[in-house]
Order: C-alpha cells, then sequence, then structure tokens
C-alpha cells in the first residue's frame, strides 16, 4: 500500500532527475558556446555534451585554436571531461594575381613567337583570340600561366 | 569543390610525382594549382593530364603554374626553341634591344634567374644579357 502511494512521487522524481540531466546539458553547451564564439580562435568549434562529457568538433585554423578550445572547455562549469575532435585547417593564402598593366607588357613577351594570336586582359582575365597549332597553343599557355593570370579565357582556333 | 573534382586526375598525379610546395586554391570560378615538379618530364605529364580533361585549354577554369627544380648549382641551359634561334636582350623584355643569339640545342652559361620570365644568360662568345626563360631548360 504504501508503495503504491509512493509510486508517483518516484515516477516523478525521477522524471525531473532525467529532464534536469538533460536541461543541465543543454545549459552547460550554451555555456561552453559562448566562450569559444567570443575567441576569434575558437569560433567555428561544435559543442555536443552528453552526460556532462563535451565533445568538441568542426574546424579552426590554428593548432593553438583547437588546444583553447580544449581549455575553454574544460573549463567551463558543469563539463566533467573533453574529447577534443577538432580539426586544424589553416587557410590559404588568397591567389596573387597580375595586375593588368604590367601583364600588358608580360603578354607581349609571351606571344611574341605567335604572330597568329592576339592577348589581351581585361580585370585579370587574359583573353586569346586567334589561331594556332595544337603543340604551340600548349606551349602558349605554358607562358601565360607562369604570369599569374587570374583567368585564361582562351579562344583560339586550334588547327 | 566540382572544379576540383574536374581536374581530381591532374591534382592526384601532381601528388603522386612529388610537386614540391603543391597549393591547390579554388577563387572565384577558377582552380589555381600551383608547385615545383622535380622535372621537366613531370611538368609535360601534368600538362599533357590538364589537356586531356580540357582539350584545347579551352574551359577557362583552371591556372596551372608548375615551375620545374632548379639545382642553385646549374649554370648551364640548353635552348628549347622549336627550331630558330633565341634572342639575347640587353634587359628584362622584348621592347629591348637584342645583344645576341644563341642557337636551337645549343648550351649557353646561365648567370642568374633574378627574374622569373627573363634569365640572365652568357653565350660561349661572352655575349651577355637576357633571354625568356621557357625557352631555357637545365635537363642538358
Amino acid at each position: 500500500m504504501k508503495i503504491k502511494q509512493l509510486l508517483p512521487i518516484v515516477v516523478l522524481a525521477a522524471t525531473l532527475s532525467v529532464s534536469g540531466c538533460k536541461e543541465k546539458d543543454s545549459a552547460v553547451k550554451t555555456r561552453v558556446e559562448e566562450k569559444l564564439n567570443a575567441n576569434q580562435e575558437t569560433a567555428g568549434t561544435m559543442v555536443a555534451i552528453t552526460d556532462g562529457v563535451a565533445t568538441l568538433t568542426g574546424e579552426v585554423s590554428t593548432e593553438n585554436g583547437k588546444m583553447e578550445s580544449g581549455n575553454i572547455a574544460k573549463g567551463t562549469k558543469g563539463v566533467k571531461s573533453v574529447v577534443n575532435n577538432i580539426m586544424v585547417t589553416p587557410p590559404a593564402a588568397p591567389v596573387v594575381i597580375t595586375p593588368d598593366d604590367p601583364m600588358t607588357l608580360a603578354l607581349r613577351d609571351a606571344t611574341k613567337d605567335h604572330p597568329t594570336v592576339n592577348a589581351s586582359v581585361m580585370n585579370g582575365t587574359v583573353t586569346l583570340t586567334g589561331t594556332i597549332s595544337k603543340a604551340d597553343n600548349m606551349r602558349l599557355m605554358k607562358k601565360i600561366s607562369a604570369l599569374n593570370p587570374g583567368k585564361i579565357d582562351n579562344q583560339l582556333t586550334v588547327n | 569543390m566540382a572544379l576540383q573534382d574536374k581536374y581530381k586526375t591532374l591534382i592526384d598525379e601532381a601528388t603522386r610525382s612529388e610537386v614540391r610546395g603543391l597549393q591547390v586554391r579554388e577563387q572565384n570560378g577558377v582552380l589555381y594549382v600551383d608547385g615545383t615538379a622535380p622535372n621537366g618530364s613531370v611538368k609535360d605529364q601534368l600538362w599533357n593530364t590538364y589537356n586531356q580533361i580540357d582539350p584545347n585549354f579551352a574551359g577557362g577554369d583552371l591556372v596551372l603554374d608548375i615551375k620545374t627544380a632548379m639545382d642553385a648549382t646549374t649554370t648551364q641551359v640548353t635552348v628549347n626553341t622549336k627550331s630558330s634561334n633565341l634572342n639575347i636582350r640587353k634587359g628584362p623584355g622584348t621592347d629591348q634591344p637584342i645583344v645576341g643569339k644563341a642557337a636551337h640545342g645549343e648550351t649557353i652559361t646561365l648567370v642568374s634567374r633574378s627574374n622569373d620570365q627573363w634569365w640572365q644568360v652568357r653565350t660561349k662568345d661572352g655575349e651577355e644579357g637576357y633571354a625568356y626563360a621557357e625557352y631555357l631548360s637545365a635537363d642538358a
């Protein structure tokens, strides 16, 4: 009889403790995320919390950023341990493109031996028109590709 | 990412052939592949692959800038013009006066590679000036 009376209380308590735990994980997740996003080096890290275990994923650009993310998570209240699966991917430097004026001069040199080819450049895009042989087309492309063009628009008729 | 798929064979080949400092970057719809090939034949092979993927290079979506590794001690280079003589000029540029010529297949002395396109050379007659680097190869 006593057990019957107690049962609803036990169920209620169990429900509360489960939902309470869940809430706690999500609250911890928010806390960790806020800290990570506030730091430029660690922003980009994704967090998942299960029973106080923080799993970190995503990409940062430095090894230090990965370490820092781990430390931030470890130092956050409610985090028991950290699994750091962050990938470090250094950002690629942007491609340097030769400005149009020096490119115009360089194109004159590159096309000197190809009198049937006309080459011009506009906003980094080199446009080739005219006719060329198959072998010379590759020769010319090798020369122009070495000049750091933004793009080569090869409209040559190859014969 | 679609461009990296299109040129996957080329990129894989460059990796396999130990192209040093290989960089594959995509910017504004163009794929830039840069690096230094261990020798001239690796560079040629990569260009042949490029030509197979993009016949006659008409796609306009790749800039393949593969340099050829050269030993710093290299002092002799061969003139690899199609058949004609190679002009040697007073300065780096076709607007510069011609100070000498080197024959197709001739080996001349490399003085300096301070400029990527124009190398400073000296013929066996002692004429010194600048020649277009594309027409010179170290594989003597």
